[in-house]
Formats: C-alpha cells, sequence, structure tokens
C-alpha cells in the first residue's frame, strides 16, 4: 500500500464565531508517523475533523496526493483511504464488535475482501476475535480503542488519523496500543497522524512532531530535536501526570453533533 | 365467545397501531425527531390503492406493490425535501412540520371530487371470505392483519440483523458521528428510513381500507398509535407491535366491556399508567451509552 502525502495548507476552521484553528499548514509524507502535540482546546481535534471533513474549513486548503479534498463529504474522503478514529472511541455501543467493523468497511468496493480483512485485522489485535459477538457497550475503555483502531483499519487505509488513544487509559494500556500503532505503520505501511496529550510517548514512536497552541503550529521538527527542546520539555515533557489529567479531561469530553 | 371476538377484533386493530408505530419508532430512531404524518401516510396509501384499483382499474396485486414502492419513494422525498433541511432545529418545529404536511395531505385528497369527500370501500380479493374456528366466525379482512404483521416484523428483523444497510441504519442512530466517520451516507439513509416508514404505513392503510372503510379523516388513527410506540418505549420496533396490539384488545375490551365512552380513551389511560409504572415504556429497557 503505497500512501499520498496529505498537505494542509493555511487551513483556517471555526465553530460559529470560535476560531479553533487558524493558518495551519502540515504536511504528512506517507508511511510516516506524524504527531500533533498540544494542550486542551488548542485544536488539535479540529485539524483531525477539518482533515475528515467533519468540519469545513473556512479557509486554506487541504491535499491528499493528488487531489484536493477540501470540504467535500467524509465518505468522499473515507474512499480516498483516509481514516479517522475519533476522540474517545466513538464505537457504536449495541452493535456487535464484529458489526462494528464491517462498519468500518462501509465504503469498500470490492466486498469479498472484507473477511480475509477481518482476519487481518484479528491478527493485530486478537482480543476482538475472542469479543467478536459482543455488543461494543461491554468491552473495557482499552478494548473499545482497539476497536476503533480496528475499525479504522477495516476502510483499508493508506492514512489514520488518530485522536488522542491514549485517553483514559493505563500506562500499561497505553503502551500497548502504541505498540500496535507502530506495527500498523511498520508492518502495513500506513501513514499515521497522530494527536496526543501524552507528548512523551507520542514523540518517541513519531517521526516529525507539531506543537499546537491557540490554534496555531508555534514548532515544527522533527522528534528528536523536539524532544531536545528546552520549552517543550517544560511544557509538556516535564510537569505531567498523567493519571489525573486523563480523569479531568475525561469530564471535559464534549459529544460531536 | 363473544369476547374471544373482541380480542380478535382488538387484535387486528393493534396491528394496524403498531404498524403505523413502527414509522414513528423508526424515525425516532434514526434522526431523534417524532413524525406526527405518519397517520396521514396511511391514509394517503390506502387512497392511492384506491385510486389505482377503481379508477385506473389496475389488478390488487399489482396495485399493491405500486401503492408500495410510490409511497416509499413520497417517504423518501418528503424527508430529503422538507424534513433534513430543517433536522438539527428544535424539535418543536419539526414536530410542526409534520403536523402540517399531515395537514395539506388531508386537504389535498380532500380535493379529488367525489372520492375525497366520500366513504370509499377498497375492493380486495379476500372481502367477505371469513373463517371458522372453533365456533367463532372470523372476517378474513381481520385475519390477514395479524399476519401481514408478523411477515413484516420478521422481515424488518432480518433487514436490521443482517443487511449491510440495515446494519449501518443501526450504527447511525447509535452514533451519528461515528457513523459519519466511517463514510456511512447517513442523510441518504435516514431518507431510507422515512421511504421505509411511509411503505409500513402504506401497508397499515390498505389492510385497515377492507375493515373500516376509506375516507380522508382516517389517518387520526395515528392520535392512537402514537401511545402505541410509547407504551413500547419508542426506540423499540417490536415495543411498537406489542404496544399496538396491547392497545387495541385493551380498547376493544372496553369498548365491549365498559359504558359508553372509554373505548376511545382507553388508548391514554394505558399510555398514562405505563408511563407511571415504567416510564421508559415495555422495551426501552435499552441503555444508550455514549463512551
Ligand atoms: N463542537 C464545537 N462547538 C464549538 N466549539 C468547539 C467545538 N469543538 C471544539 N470547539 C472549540 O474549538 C477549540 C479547539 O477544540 P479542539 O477540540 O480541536 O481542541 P483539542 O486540542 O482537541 O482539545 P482536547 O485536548 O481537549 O481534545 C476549543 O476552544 C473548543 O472549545
Ligand atoms: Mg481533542
Amino acid at each position: 500500500m503505497t500512501g499520498s502525502t496529505l498537505k494542509l495548507s493555511n487551513v483556517e476552521s471555526a465553530y460559529g464565531p470560535v476560531k479553533a484553528i487558524r493558518g495551519v499548514s502540515l504536511q504528512v509524507p506517507p508511511g510516516m508517523i506524524v504527531a500533533v502535540l498540544g494542550s486542551n482546546g488548542a485544536g488539535k481535534s479540529t485539524i483531525l475533523k477539518t482533515i475528515s471533513g467533519m468540519v469545513v474549513p473556512s479557509r486554506g486548503k487541504i491535499e491528499y496526493g493528488a487531489h484536493d479534498i477540501t470540504g467535500i463529504d467524509p465518505a468522499a474522503i473515507v474512499r480516498y483511504g483516509i481514516s479517522h478514529v475519533p476522540e474517545g472511541r466513538d464505537v457504536f455501543p449495541l452493535l456487535s464488535v464484529r458489526d462494528n467493523l464491517l462498519m468500518g468497511a462501509y465504503t469498500r468496493k470490492n466486498r469479498t475482501e472484507v473477511p480475509r480483512d477481518l482476519e487481518a485485522v484479528f491478527d493485530y489485535l486478537p482480543i476482538l476475535k475472542e469479543r467478536c459477538a459482543q455488543p461494543a457497550q461491554l468491552l473495557s475503555g482499552g478494548q473499545q480503542q482497539m476497536l476503533a483502531i480496528a475499525r479504522a483499519m477495516m476502510a483499508s487505509p493508506s492514512l489514520i488519523l488518530l485522536d488522542e488513544p491514549s485517553l483514559g487509559l493505563s500506562p500499561k494500556l497505553t503502551i500497548e496500543i502504541f505498540e500496535i500503532i507502530v506495527r500498523v505503520n511498520r508492518e502495513r505501511g500506513t501513514t499515521i497522524l497522530l494527536v496526543e496529550q501524552n507528548a512523551n510517548l507520542a514523540l518517541n514512536v513519531a517521526d516529525h512532531g507539531y506543537v499546537l497552541e491557540n490554534g496555531r503550529i508555534v514548532a515544527d521538527d522533527s522528534c528528536e530535536r523536539l524532544r531536545a527542546k528546552e520549552d517543550i520539555k517544560e511544557f509538556y515533557l516535564g510537569m505531567r501526570e498523567t493519571g489525573i489529567r486523563g480523569e479531568r479531561r475525561w469530564k471535559k469530553k464534549k459529544t460531536w453533533r | 365467545m363473544h369476547f374471544l371476538q373482541q380480542v380478535i377484533n382488538g387484535i387486528a386493530q393493534g396491528c394496524i397501531y403498531g404498524l403505523i408505530a413502527i414509522g414513528f419508532v423508526l424515525i425516532y430512531k434514526a434522526t431523534e425527531t417524532v413524525s406526527f404524518v405518519q397517520g396521514e401516510l396511511m391514509m394517503l396509501g390506502a387512497f392511492l390503492g384506491l385510486v389505482l384499483i377503481t379508477v385506473l382499474g389496475i389488478p390488487y396485486w399489482l396495485a399493491v406493490p405500486a401503492t408500495l414502492l410510490a409511497m416509499m419513494a413520497f417517504g423518501f422525498l418528503v424527508e430529503r425535501v422538507a424534513i433534513s433541511p430543517i433536522l438539527g432545529e428544535p424539535a418543536f418545529s419539526i414536530v410542526m412540520l409534520t403536523l402540517g404536511i399531515g395537514y395539506v395531505a388531508r386537504g389535498a385528497v380532500m380535493m379529488i371530487p367525489e372520492l375525497g369527500t366520500e366513504l370509499q370501500v377498497l375492493p380486495v380479493p379476500y372481502r367477505d371470505q371469513s373463517v371458522a374456528i372453533g365456533g367463532l366466525i372470523i372476517g378474513m379482512e381481520r385475519l390477514v392483519v395479524p399476519a401481514v404483521t408478523a411477515a413484516l416484523c420478521l422481515m424488518l428483523y432480518l433487514m436490521f440483523r443482517f443487511t449491510r444497510i440495515g446494519v449501518a441504519m443501526q450504527a447511525a442512530s447509535q452514533s451519528q458521528s461515528a457513523a459519519y466517520y466511517m463514510g456511512i451516507p447517513v442523510r441518504r439513509l435516514n431518507g431510507l428510513v422515512w421511504g421505509m416508514a411511509a411503505g409500513v404505513a402504506a401497508i397499515a392503510g390498505l389492510l385497515l381500507a377492507p375493515i373500516v372503510m376509506i375516507d380522508s379523516n382516517m389517518g387520526f388513527i395515528g392520535l392512537k398509535a402514537f401511545p402505541a410506540a410509547v407504551v413500547g418505549g419508542m426506540a423499540s420496533l417490536p415495543g411498537a407491535v406489542v404496544g399496538g396490539v396491547t392497545i387495541g384488545v385493551i380498547e376493544s375490551l372496553a369498548g365491549y366491556l365498559l359504558p359508553e365512552g372509554f373505548k376511545d380513551v382507553a388508548a391514554y389511560v394505558v399510555v398514562l399508567i405505563m408511563l407511571m409504572v415504567r416510564p421508559n415504556g415495555l422495551f426501552g429497557g435499552e441503555v444508550r451509552k455514549k463512551v
């Protein structure tokens, strides 16, 4: 699977009068893991939603390879090979794990490949195979996160947009999830645009990072160099208490409508 | 014997309520709005069947699928043209809009010369047939209703359970945002749901017509189907049918056993009791968890 480069140029998105991101430009080359870091409300999720067509930008341009995907229908964007794993998992609670996964493959043209892909996904996330027939709401938080990732993989994407996969998870589970993400990236060549609060972890797995503040990109460098930067260390790596943050953010969660 | 007869009549009537209530539930689950046009859709279905058969002379067995298809297309269009643009507005405006569409539909039918203003009989092939079961004589027009209702419920069940589009409809109802993320065409599915609701209502109309005769006010029966949906839990398809049959039977028995007048309020009494005893309705146990 060879992907394309995702390119955002000067993108601006707003919720009514609230400008969430301003003049965001970034590039995600094929096969890479690119991280977007930033504190609460910086606009990280908005960037992903704008890419996947859930939010229509008021300015700027989004290209995926040769295609201009600015403001087009979310379904068309999925068909171009971009899958979004939304913040807070957003699985279909009453559908079985299997049906959740099949919904991930909704846009697939070649339906005969779907059973094979299902097996391939189970290979990365074997726990889901055991829980295949259960309603998704009975899964634990971590398992739901795995389901959300697996569901996105079922669209056979060349680029996965991952919004805070570590949200509300124990450190151990977080590491497990990240290992799976890296495996998917290495073995399937899937490009990953990762949004994370856990900057330490994100900078460790990603190749390149962007730092977002108040809707603007304030730093952009290889993760190696970002890790070395003093202010980044201070703001995102130093004074961090994952457990407490995780819970606090949980309450803040807003549902999309 | 008379008692049993009343129960059977009640079941037939209740199935009609149930079918219309299925429309309420389908639309409620898909868009979280309440459509008060379902009764009118039933009336339109009955009239369309009548026109096809008596005016155009189309045979019954062709007129039924034609009516069904036409009404489904009509429901789809109503959603796409009128409902979809105001989705997201307060629920109140959508209720008013559906009530308005209902008025227009009733008015339009009344304007049809002769047909629209007088009681009409739908000539069905099973007219005047009856079956004798253990001393009871049951009119075919009543027996057909639960049979068709059961078949329809089975079809809906299979569709929601096993077809891709059915599962996608469930998915969109459980999380609209996730459905968009998966590339499920949520808006088109909403239109299809309206089409299905209109189709089921049209079938209810074709089933009811041989029992009560057709007139432009027959859609008011929707006011009793809504309680059926509420009794069933508002978001449950089996609940809608069970709620409908419950109300139909209680209503029929109330008419038989209790003084004049009780029959007409029976449906609402059932709803009141239900809301007091089980506010979530018979089948309203499912907790929708949004993580
Ligand atoms: N649906 C919405 N309606 C109105 N404003 C919104 C909506 N979603 C986000 N915002 C606002 O847009 C800004 C950016 O939000 P966004 O969700 O992109 O931040 P984030 O970086 O993902 O934050 P978090 O880390 O908390 O998820 C915030 O100020 C937020 O209040
Ligand atoms: Mg976010």
